[in-house]
């Protein structure tokens, strides 16, 4: 029978095919079987899972990868903090390590009320877009914090909010994964261990003069905390101070002195109260 | 036919997305971000081209001698879905790098209908093996220019809040893939 023939002829066909393509993929998956390490699933397991991408890596997957393989630190994780790197330490059998918490601190103090703003912005309300229009967006000061919120939404922790028109960072909730340091157009946003105090609240390197015609609460250069610091902890550098956190004391005198309060002793206001 | 006006035609006139629309699940679906679009094209260029030639084979020294031709669907996806994923083997052993950047759409694109789709127009056209490898590395090149202009845009939309809120996300990308296909078709007529 013919037919009976063809039926056999295809059948046989697909299946002599599919026995040699089953064989051949079982032969190589054993001849070329990657070995996995089994760390990497257990360190993946202890770390967050968020893929903020604060330690330097793409993701926590790349991460515990480079971990395992031993190319990264085990304490890297920002999010997870000291607990995570204890955990993670501890599937790698090594110390975890000094880990200093880091925050994320907007170096800008001029919120609307305080700062000149040269035209009204009817834009789009996205930072990376307001400063493409003249003159590095609407606010007078090229270095001021334009207080769209492009920082508030990139964060996953809830950590950053827009207050009295500017961003400030709430330190309880911040976990230094630097995403907003990023994106910010004005590259005003720094990752600063949490211990460090006091903070300065500007970004200007302007000249005092340029410096006070645009904002009341400015960096102007003038040295005066410099000059004061009984720990000569502070010295000026592209006319804003600089402190030495291994000599400050955070006495607070220099927060005192400063003639536009633009040095904070105490981080600036919690978000959640403010 | 030369072999430009067939890479032509497979890269603009008949572009494997926007005019034959094949392979749109990844078109949509991983044209989200340029590198991972870019990544995806890539591993469709390269998974077609080893799909085209092994079906090409497999057609003309098999199923034709055998008169069983009426069978290539199903004998053209049990070679392509057993090819890549001993591509994908091999590859992950002894090219690690490759693999990282491939990876992950390797599977996905197994039995994309845009490889299978171009195996099956290679065969209908009657495409000597030459001729079939030059058509596909223009309909593959031509899923990546139309899966990298697609993240391009998309990435711009995302970032623009006067969409209304009706249309964001996927409905603004269907739309924006919509009005591609129809600038696509500018280049009918071309070859």
């Amino acid at each position: 029978m013919v037919t009976t023939n063809f039926l056999l002829l295809s059948a046989l066909t697909l299946g002599v095919l599919g026995l040699v393509f089953g064989v051949l993929l079982g032969y190589a998956s054993k001849k070329c079987a990657v070995p996995v390490d089994p760390r990497v699933a257990k360190i993946r397991q202890v770390l967050p899972g968020i893929n903020c991408g604060g330690c330097g890596y793409v993701g926590c997957d790349a991460y515990a990868e480079a971990v395992a393989a031993g190319e990264a630190k085990v304490n890297l994780c920002v999010a997870g903090g000291a607990s995570v790197a204890r955990d993670v330490a501890s599937v790698m059998g090594v110390a975890p390590g000094e880990m200093e918490r880091k925050v994320a601190f907007v170096k800008c103090g001029g919120s609307p009320d305080k700062a000149v703003w040269k035209y009204d912005y009817f834009g789009v309300r996205d930072c990376r877009k307001a400063v493409i229009t003249p003159g590095g967006g609407p606010k007078a000061c090229e270095y001021g914090c334009l207080g769209f919120g492009t920082c508030v939404e990139v964060c996953q922790f809830d950590a950053i909010h827009i207050v009295n028109g500017i961003a400030v960072v709430d330190d309880s909730l911040c976990v230094g994964c630097g995403l907003c340091v990023d994106i910010c157009p004005k590259n005003i946003i720094e990752i600063r261990n949490a211990s460090e105090l006091p903070l300065v609240a500007c970004s200007s390197p302007e000249k005092g003069k340029d410096v006070r015609q645009v904002c009341e609460v400015g960096c102007l250069g003038c040295g005066l905390c410099a000059k004061i610091c009984p720990e000569q902890a502070i010295t000026m550098e592209n006319n804003l101070p600089v402190v030495d956190f291994t000599k400050c004391t955070n006495c607070g005198i220099c927060a005192e002195k400063c003639p536009t309060g633009a040095i904070l002793r105490e981080p600036p206001l919690r978000a959640k109260s403010a | 036919m030369t072999l430009v006006a067939i890479f032509v035609g497979a890269l603009l006139t008949n572009n494997i997305v926007l005019s034959k629309f094949l392979g749109i699940c990844p078109f949509l679906g991983v044209s989200s971000k340029i590198k991972t679009a870019l990544g995806m094209g890539f591993a469709v260029i390269f998974v077609m081209l080893l799909a085209s030639l092994m079906t090409w084979l497999l057609y003309n020294l098999v199923l034709l001698p055998l008169g069983i031709t009426y069978l290539y669907t199903l004998a053209f996806i049990l070679v392509i879905a057993a090819l890549v994923q001993f591509v994908e083997i091999v590859v992950r052993k002894y090219y690690p790098e490759l693999y990282k950047a491939l990876g992950i759409f390797l599977p996905l694109i197994t039995t994309n209908c845009a490889v299978l789709g171009v195996a099956v127009i290679n065969m209908n056209q009657g495409y000597s093996l030459v001729q079939s490898m030059v058509h596909t590395l223009g309909a593959s090149l031509g899923f990546l220019l139309a899966i990298l202009l697609m993240a391009g845009l998309r990435e711009r939309i995302s970032e623009n809040p006067d969409v209304p809120k009706a249309l964001q996300g996927l409905p603004i990308s269907l739309i924006t893939a919509a009005l591609m296909s129809i600038a696509f078709l500018g280049f009918s007529g071309l070859v």
